[in-house]
């Protein structure tokens, strides 16, 4: 007898008139769910290893695989969910700190949904981005405070350093190692392909992509993995990285058997040891400590690179960001608490930060009351799923948003959670050669380019139907936005009107 | 109802202006010809001029034109006034009675100029010290509305017909040598006097036909900068545009108008390297002052006048000349109906300002 033995969550369905034991299945699934009994001359499947990742199911070539929720269930109980039970289960054996990927999935307000789009009649023309010019080139970097003129009276470029986006989404930060090389290489040529910038993440930059530094913002975080002269000056920006929306308050997390031949050398560390980024930067204990490693960066790199320094979002979010746009930084990212990760505390994961949508809008308004709007542009990251989530960030105030989830989505990516297992099915959160030749980078390039096309397109549509032609006139234009079914508080913080209003 | 200041409201609209390149003057009359052509662009709901060279006698004081609810207001106001300025003169300012136009505030004129140890002890100089003033008072002190607050200028404004403005104002009895004018046509409004146009702030006045899309973006930007956009209307931001971009920045009125109606990225990169730089350098220095939408706008300002469409002109505007002098409008007809044979005649493209200054001012319209 075991306790905490519980019927498996998944069942593999399979309709034995299609299936003609191919064993595709058994040799696509990392897992080992299925297997073939020579004796019984039969396929077996064993669902408790099942993760429900539809590898199976999307190689079996004759259709005959499904995964459904198994109805085996405890005594209803709405306190007492079978989720919270078998956590209980799962600590009391281990002891250990559950661990979990992938972004927070537990129910709470997206308030994206609670957010409504604009559009023009009669009195102002929509604009058909078919037949007009609709702009959606961005700029990520301080402002000019004044203007200076030569002798002539030229006004003199005294622009700080610029990331120049062609679209205003980038791939956020994911390290080599969380995810594999081919992910790596099909993010940076798509990032090449489509004019804006991937995110290296904490594990440093595999030799293979320093030639794409104008496409690559290279991170800087509180491990320091790969940190060396050449790749700081590897990327056309660099992100110091305070916090991630998943796990605020701690530092990342690789286990050892992902720390392999290539990543141990790209993150300078010894294959197999866990590489475990210290919760603080040890050289940050307080705010003018930012200061100073903003300017060691721009030392390091001659005062050529814009420095952007990212944030999980968290209650007093408004005046942690403030104090960062005094710092020196020139681009604040930010990332809300629904936002992914390849492996963190599951309690943290969802407990701790709040919604991407709120701390935006409040730094957003915190930092035009103090003036200082133009000192930093802003990211927005932490669950941006689709290009109406994308508007919706702009006009409540930021300049770009960041993107992962929804990159590994289109990669293959099928949200099972299962990252810091390491075992991947569709060759993305792991290290396993086999496992990773299973993911195409020009297959990957092509899906991530048409995902931000497709989204693009889709941008341009919303921008001329409310009668803006260049994306700059979106950025913090919250009249374009209504709430549906929020309280007068929420509309407070988001800063915008109920519909109907 | 909601006035001006607590909802936003969108207006169609009719612009017109006429300007003497030598600085001669003449009276109110033809441009309240040359509006009134425009009737039916205007809903009745607001109308307004401005003048500039109209008072000669004072050029060297603000003239502050102010509305009043009430007697209590015009205390209370008077005594700021008084802590602030040196009041040299003060009036009512003249108006004739015509049932066209009613429910009329109290409307008073004051010529002042700043009391030299609040200026000192401000540390601002003469423009933004009461450039804050009339923001104060607009913002602070219920029941006062300075309308108007330029040098050698007037605004005039009411709601009901511009032609029916112009009479109760009796602008023939003023002689300027710039004058524009509107004809508004809201979609909701109860029709309060402040909410009319132009809208000025000290000498720089804007009639403004549109409806941008960009405003809150405008407006949450250029609320950085001590503007407070009391009332939520498209005149009022782009006016503050404006004077933040030419006074407070010192851009020239052409860098203005490539940050308000930027060239398309594609136009920039067929321009020589140079221009290109500057081009790009402005688009993104100001890419919160970017103003997107539908609008024709008349700047008037000391020394000349600026005419300004969007970058796609999704609204009318034309401009026509004969000897010295210029005519801006909405429509030719209002043109035409005041200066029938012209030497010119034309249609600035979309984001290209024209520019016309006193003493053989540039052209940049070609």
């Amino acid at each position: 007898m075991q306790i905490d033995y519980f019927y498996p969550e998944y069942e593999v369905v399979r309709n034995k008139e299609k299936c003609t034991r191919c064993g595709l299945c058994v040799s696509q699934c990392s897992n080992h769910v299925h297997s073939y009994s020579e004796e019984h001359r039969r396929m077996i499947t064993d669902d408790a290893k099942c993760v429900n990742c539809h590898r199976c199911v999307c190689v079996c070539p004759v259709g005959a695989l499904k995964i459904t929720g198994s109805n085996h269930q405890f005594k209803h109980n709405a306190n007492w969910s079978r989720r919270t039970i078998m956590e209980i289960y799962s600590q009391a054996e281990t002891g250990g700190v559950l661990l979990s990927s992938m972004g927070n999935p537990k129910d709470m307000p997206v308030y994206w949904d609670k957010i409504l789009i604009n559009a023009s009649q009669v009195t102002n023309p929509s604009i058909d981005p078919l037949r007009e010019p609709m702009e959606t080139k961005v700029f990520l970097g301080s402002k000019p405070a004044s203007i200076e003129r030569d002798e002539n009276g030229r006004i003199r470029n005294n622009l700080p350093p610029h990331i120049a986006l062609d679209v205003p989404i980038l791939f956020s930060a994911m390290s080599y190692g969380s995810i594999s090389l081919n992910a790596h290489a099909s993010l940076v040529h798509a990032a090449v392909d489509l004019g804006t910038c991937y995110n290296s993440g904490e594990g440093g930059l595999h030799d293979d992509f320093y030639r794409y530094s104008a496409n690559t913002i290279i991170q800087v975080a509180s491990g320091r993995f790969g940190v060396h002269k050449e790749y700081l000056e590897a990327g056309a920006a660099i992100e110091i990285k305070m916090g991630q929306g998943a796990k605020p308050g701690i530092g990342g997390h690789l286990p050892g058997n992902k720390i392999v031949g290539e990543i141990s050398k790209t993150r300078m560390i010894p294959e197999g040891s866990d590489a475990i980024s210290p919760a603080p930067h040890h050289d940050i204990y307080s705010i003018e400590d930012l200061r100073q490693l903003v300017y060691s960066l721009k030392e390091a790199t001659g005062y050529k690179k814009p420095i952007i320094v990212k944030v999980a979002a968290v209650h007093n979010i408004a005046s942690i960001a403030s104090g960062i746009a005094r710092s020196g930084a020139d681009i604040i990212a930010l990332d809300g608490f629904r936002g992914g990760t390849g492996a963190a505390p599951t309690r943290i994961r969802d407990n701790v930060g709040i919604p991407i949508e709120l701390a935006l809008a409040s730094v957003d308004e915190r930092l035009r009351q103090e003036g200082i709007r133009g000192n930093v542009s802003l990211i927005a990251g932490g669950s941006i799923r689709n290009s109406a989530d994308v508007v919706k960030a702009l006009a409540l105030g930021a300049d770009a948003v960041y993107i992962a989830t929804g990159a590994l989505v289109a990669l293959g990516c099928h949200l099972c959670r299962g990252c810091h297992s390491g075992t991947c099915n569709w060759g993305i959160a792991t290290q396993d050669p086999a496992l990773v030749s299973r993911l195409d980078p020009e297959e990957g390039r092509r899906r991530l380019v048409n995902l931000v096309s497709a989204w693009t397109h889709e941008i341009k549509e919303m921008m001329g139907g409310m009668g803006i032609n260049s994306i700059e006139a979106l950025t913090g234009n919250r009249l374009m936005l209504r709430g549906v079914g929020l309280n007068a508080k929420e509309l407070e913080v988001l800063g915008i009107m109920h519909a109907g209003e | 109802m909601n006035k001006e200041g607590q909802i936003r409201i969108p207006s169609g609209c009719a612009i017109s202006g006429i300007f003497s390149r030598s600085g001669s003057r003449f009276d109110g009359e033809r441009i309240i010809k040359s509006i009134s052509t425009m009737h039916d662009r205007s809903n009745g709901l607001g109308g307004g001029f401005a003048g500039y060279g109209i008072y000669p006698d004072y050029k060297d004081y603000y003239a502050f034109h102010i509305f009043y609810d009430s007697t209590a207001a015009k205390e209370e106001c008077e005594k700021l006034l008084d802590r602030r300025f040196d009041i040299i003169n003060l009036s009512k300012i003249p108006t004739r009675k015509t049932n066209r136009i009613t429910d009329e505030p109290l409307i008073w004129r004051y010529f002042v100029t700043p009391l030299p140890t609040k200026l000192s002890e401000s540390q601002l100089d003469e423009d933004e010290f009461t450039t804050r003033c009339v923001i104060h008072i607009n913002t602070k002190v219920p029941g006062a509305y300075v309308f108007s607050s330029g040098k050698n200028m007037g605004v005039f404004k009411a709601v009901g017909f511009p032609e029916d403005v112009g009479y109760f104002y009796r602008l023939e009895d003023y002689e300027g040598h710039c004058w524009t004018a509107h004809g508004r046509y809201p979609t909701n409004t109860p029709g309060w006097w402040g909410g009319a146009h132009p809208f000025a702030l000290r000498d720089f006045s804007i009639v403004h036909n549109g409806e941008i899309s960009s405003y809150d973006t405008n407006r949450r930007y250029i609320e950085m900068f001590g503007y407070r956009c009391t009332l939520l209307t498209d005149t009022e931001v782009i006016t503050y545009i404006v004077d933040f971009l030419l006074r407070k920045r010192g851009l020239t009125l052409e860098e203005t108008a490539q940050v308000i109606a930027a060239p398309f990225w594609s136009t920039i990169e067929k321009k020589p390297p140079e221009e290109q730089e500057i081009l790009t350098y402005l688009r993104n220095t100001f890419s919160s002052l970017l103003i997107t939408g539908p609008f024709s706008v008349l700047l008037g300002f000391s020394g000349g006048i600026m005419a300004l469409n969007d970058r796609l002109k999704l609204r009318s505007m034309v401009i026509g000349e004969k000897d010295d002098m210029v005519y801006l409008a909405s429509e030719e007809c209002a043109i035409r109906v005041i200066a029938p044979e012209l030497d010119r005649f034309w249609s600035p493209k979309g984001g290209e300002p024209a520019i016309f200054t006193l003493n053989g001012g540039e052209n940049h319209a070609d």
